[in-house]
């Protein structure tokens, strides 16, 4: 327990005077792309506000919704929630087989916030215990979760929570991007799945029972282009796996926290003069001293994407992991390009990936001639600087 | 993501330009090809906002709708949308045609033994030619697998042969800004295509028939090397290398901004600017959001208050024109910058000579046109493509998928050394020097008899990793086929010996020239157009029970019209 309020205490330090940034379904399903990334991990786990961190650092990222976009999410989680869920409960009815004749609706509150979520949650708690012992069929609506991030208590707040006795709960979340002719967003249903992941993992640590929980959420989603709702199972299980995974993985901070300067702080407080308490050129400088591992991808789940790819610059990495794994692996842009041109000698390591980029840059040369030799004036710039882009002695044969 | 593309990347990073990854256009451009730049409103299912289109850069038409949410508006600007689109249409039918030659049974029974006649008719196309056998062949190919889009149960049917004597001198070519462009095609077309034109929820007759053509296209998207309806961030990508990833390169004004930057900046440089959605808003259907919160809302706000007060006092017109005049104008700023990107796009495209086979891939789009026009005017036909494929339907369009990609990546490695230069990293090709040629060997073929078949050993420093036994072919000699013999480690790369046949006339010994002679250079490529063939399909009315049995043909419901879209 003493270790654990010690990386508590160095966390704190990290974010300094500010609160903790308080995580949410999107922010801890967030957590599970890129897991390689020791900035990410740390930045998260202190509750730093990564939004304003970048705009301090002069990156500001431009995530945001469209208030169309939102009105017409409540608009239809308020119909398909209409009359105690009655169009909701035909559907789970059909959907899950589910005897919710005389099912019973609950309304746990939804819309508080600050400090009352706690005697929310414990009711919401009671009641799905409650629940559990009993034999009515219910559906739960806004029932307040709680899981514990790194040391955090998160509150959580599934769309709804259906529970049939003698069966198991079911998280059910409502989305509103259309599932036409049976098909939907690819992107949109893994985000939706993976964030229903984190309501079931929450749902199953409240209760202490992994099999009290489905695994299959119920996703409601209008039906091709009308309000019309329509319910889908989905299958969680990959999702709860790489949650759990990711979620003990946090809880190892200490590794990542060890590797760090004692006196990194990224404190984004003002002082008692308006001005800041870290200077921005500061936070710069320890967000340098953290690791990161940019990929294209981040670019649209983490707010400080354009910060990391700037530091990146000149990296395979930021050319995507295709083009990186391509060029066998090879760290950097010069040294990619100087084992392809043979004036970096390759180490053992990497002299699979040296040939295979020298025989690329002899056969792009020798394909750039063939090309202009064929169709005058060639179109082509070879490389700026003016190396060659081809190695010596490797001309296109006779 | 071939070697050779990675190592572009690497070279255009360090440069700041993005570098040539195709010397010649792989995708064909009409004359006056229509381009489209769609706009969705945020939330909604593919609700359109607003489109710039035409065929003209300077003359595009605007389409905006006031009210994004109401669904007569929304019918009536695709009652806009097709009144330019069938035009474009009707345009490519009224070009002209010309026949199309029946097709030869044996050109598709034996394709592995009539090489010369493919290498033939590949001259031809790049001659540009068109009638002779292969171009038979070839509509003989695609009609007979029914290779059209989504819901091609009609087509299964309707057309098991090919039934069109000729084939329209042109097709309409849709650009788009990119891969979420085609999508707002196909979801458009799918709202559009079941309407009923008359009855309780009427809507404008050209409505329905803009879906059917919509969903055609989008269907035609799919098939690798159309270009009937083109994402112009991929048409670029397929001709260039950036410095920066493929998720980057999907924004149109930043991938531009590597290929073509402005004045004085750097390719990088531009690139960041392109990424400021206030510089450069995206190229859709999304729009931006700090867009939509200030400036798009408050417009519609308006207008949705001025509909209010001329529905109540039965006046107000001028208002409400104000209030559409407004959203335009908020539109035309969104739209513009992507508009002139695309036609920048085009001009680049166009300054790249067109691949040898680019008007032999157009030319199945001619015919693909050619059929549904036909269709749609036929007497039973003219029913909506279906919602899902069917079991033997889905069947053969995968078939019909895969050889076209096959056929599509073999014809642009012939067409273009630079495309070809991925093959040599990976062994599926290669380039060498002549050090041995037999132009006189004789050998018994399978039935004891006497052929030509001479020998050539090539020497190549490329990996070629190639199987003994591999057919290969050059394209500089593409009548003749090769067949590995042996491939040997040699100094520094590879003895390949070739066996050759074709291309080399009657005579017993093959003239002079028909044989590679010693010291020349050429290349050889595994990837042949008559590679990939599947495994015959039954006939539909023979689909065994594990796919469902013999499908029933698809009848348009009453439903489908009726269905909702609020």
């Amino acid at each position: 327990m003493r270790h654990e309020g010690k990386t508590e205490a160095r966390l704190g330090r990290i974010r300094g005077s500010e609160p903790p940034r308080r995580h949410n379904a999107r922010t801890i399903a967030a957590l599970t792309s890129n897991p390689g990334c020791a900035r990410r991990a740390v930045l998260d786990a202190a509750g730093v506000d990564k939004e304003r961190l970048a705009a301090r650092v002069g990156f500001p990222a431009a995530f945001g919704q469209s208030q169309f976009a939102i009105v017409r999410g409540n608009a239809f989680e308020k119909q398909v929630k209409a009359d105690g869920c009655a169009e909701l409960l035909r559907l789970l009815r059909e959907l899950l087989g589910l005897d919710l004749e005389q099912a019973t609706y609950r309304d746990l509150g939804a819309g508080e916030t600050g400090d009352s979520l706690h005697p929310r949650h414990a009711a919401a708690r009671a009641q799905l215990a409650g629940a559990a012992e009993g034999a009515r069929p219910t559906v739960f609506d806004h029932p307040l979760l709680r899981l514990d991030i790194a040391g955090q208590e998160v509150y959580l707040e599934p769309d709804l929570v259906a529970f049939q006795h003698g069966g198991a709960f079911h998280v059910v979340e409502i989305k509103s991007f259309p599932v036409i002719d049976g098909q939907a967003d690819g992107e949109k249903v893994a985000a939706a799945a993976i964030q229903s992941a984190v309501y079931v993992l929450a749902l199953r640590r409240l209760l202490g029972r992994a099999d009290a929980v489905s695994h299959e959420v119920v996703l409601v989603c209008p039906k091709d282009f009308s309000n019309v709702p329509v319910a889908t199972t989905i299958d969680v299980r990959r999702q709860l796996l790489v949650l759990e995974h990711q979620l003990a993985r946090l809880t190892r901070i200490d590794t990542l926290l060890d590797a760090l300067p004692d006196d990194l702080t990224l404190d984004l407080a003002e002082n008692g003069a308006g001005g800041p308490v870290v200077t921005a050129e500061a936070l710069t400088g320890a967000l340098g001293r953290v690791a990161a591992r940019y990929a294209p991808g981040c670019l649209s789940t983490c707010e400080l994407a354009f910060f990391c790819r700037r530091e990146a610059a000149g990296r395979t990495a930021t050319l995507g992991a295709g083009v990186r794994e391509e060029l066998g692996g090879v760290e950097t842009i010069d040294e990619a390009l100087g084992l392809a041109h043979g004036t970096l000698a390759p180490d053992e390591e990497r002299a699979e990936a040296a040939a295979m980029l020298r025989t690329a840059a002899r056969v792009y040369a020798e394909g750039l001639q063939a090309a202009s030799a064929a169709v005058p004036p060639a179109p082509v710039a070879l490389t700026a600087d003016g190396e060659p882009a081809a190695p010596p002695g490797a001309g296109a044969g006779p | 993501m071939s070697a050779v593309e990675a190592y572009a990347r690497l070279l255009a990073a360090r440069a700041g330009a993005a570098q040539p990854v195709a010397s010649v256009r792989h995708v064909h451009l009409s004359e006056r090809p229509l381009v489209l730049v769609p706009l969705t409103m945020a939330g909604e299912a593919n609700a359109p906002l607003a489109a710039l289109v035409g065929t003209d850069e300077r003359a595009p038409a605007l389409l905006v709708v006031g009210q994004p949410r109401d669904r007569a508006l929304r019918f009536a600007f695709a009652s806009e949308l097709a009144g330019i689109l069938l035009a474009h249409v009707e345009r490519c039918a009224a070009a002209g045609t010309e026949p199309v030659k029946p097709p030869k049974a044996a050109a598709r029974q034996q394709p592995a033994t009539a090489p010369a006649g493919r290498g033939a008719g590949r001259a031809g196309a790049a001659a540009g030619g068109l009638g002779g056998a292969p171009a038979g062949a070839d509509a003989a190919g695609t009609g007979e697998q029914g290779t059209d889009g989504p819901g091609a149960d009609w087509e299964a049917e309707a057309a098991p042969e090919p039934a069109e004597p000729v084939r329209f001198l042109d097709a309409p070519q849709v650009l788009v800004p990119n891969r979420a462009g085609i999508d707002f095609v196909r979801l458009f077309g799918r709202s559009t295509r079941f309407r009923a034109t008359t009855g309780e929820h009427a809507v404008p007759a050209a409505v329905p028939v803009l879906g059917r053509w919509l969903t055609y296209l989008a269907g035609r998207a799919e098939h690798p090397g159309s270009a009937s309806l083109v994402a112009m961030t991929e048409a670029l990508t397929l001709h260039w290398a950036t410095g920066q990833s493929a998720l980057e390169d999907a924004n149109l004004a930043a991938l531009m901004a590597w290929i073509d930057p402005p004045a004085g900046l750097s390719g990088p440089e531009a690139a960041l600017l392109a990424e400021d959605p206030v510089r450069w808003p995206p190229a859709g259907p999304a729009t931006d959001p700090q867009f939509d919160n200030r400036v798009l809302a408050p417009a519609i706000r308006a207008y949705d208050a001025a509909a209010a007060g001329q529905a109540g006092s039965g006046g107000g017109d001028e208002r409400l024109g104000e209030a559409l005049a407004e959203i335009q104008r908020v539109a035309r700023t969104q739209l513009e910058p992507t508009w002139r990107l695309m036609w920048r796009a085009v001009d680049r495209l166009r300054a790249l000579p067109a691949a040898a086979s680019a008007p032999r891939r157009w030319e199945r789009d001619r015919a693909r046109f050619t059929a549904y026009y036909s269709y749609l005017r036929d007497s039973d036909g003219g029913l909506p493509q279906a919602r899902r494929d069917g079991a033997v339907a889905a069947a053969r369009r995968l078939g019909a998928l895969e050889r076209e990609l096959a056929e599509y990546e073999a014809d642009r490695a012939f067409d273009d050394p630079l495309v070809l230069a991925g093959h040599r990293v990976t062994g599926e090709a290669f380039v060498g020097t002549v050090v041995g040629a037999d132009r006189e060997r004789r050998r018994p073929n399978e039935r004891g008899s006497l052929v030509t078949r001479p020998l050539v050993q090539l020497r190549t420093v490329d990996p070629a990793r190639l199987a003994t036994g591999t057919r290969v072919r050059s394209p500089a000699r593409p009548g003749q086929t090769g067949v590995t013999l042996a491939v040997e480690p040699a100094d520094d790369g590879f003895l390949v010996v070739l066996e050759l046949s074709g291309g080399m006339g009657r005579s017993k010994v093959p003239p002079p020239g028909s044989v590679p002679k010693v010291g020349e250079t050429l290349a050889y490529t595994s990837l042949l157009v008559e590679g990939a063939f599947s495994a015959g399909l039954p006939a539909p009315e023979d689909t065994p029970w594990t796919h469902g049995g013999p499908p029933s043909p698809y009848e348009p419901a009453e439903q489908d019209a009726r269905e909702l879209w609020e």
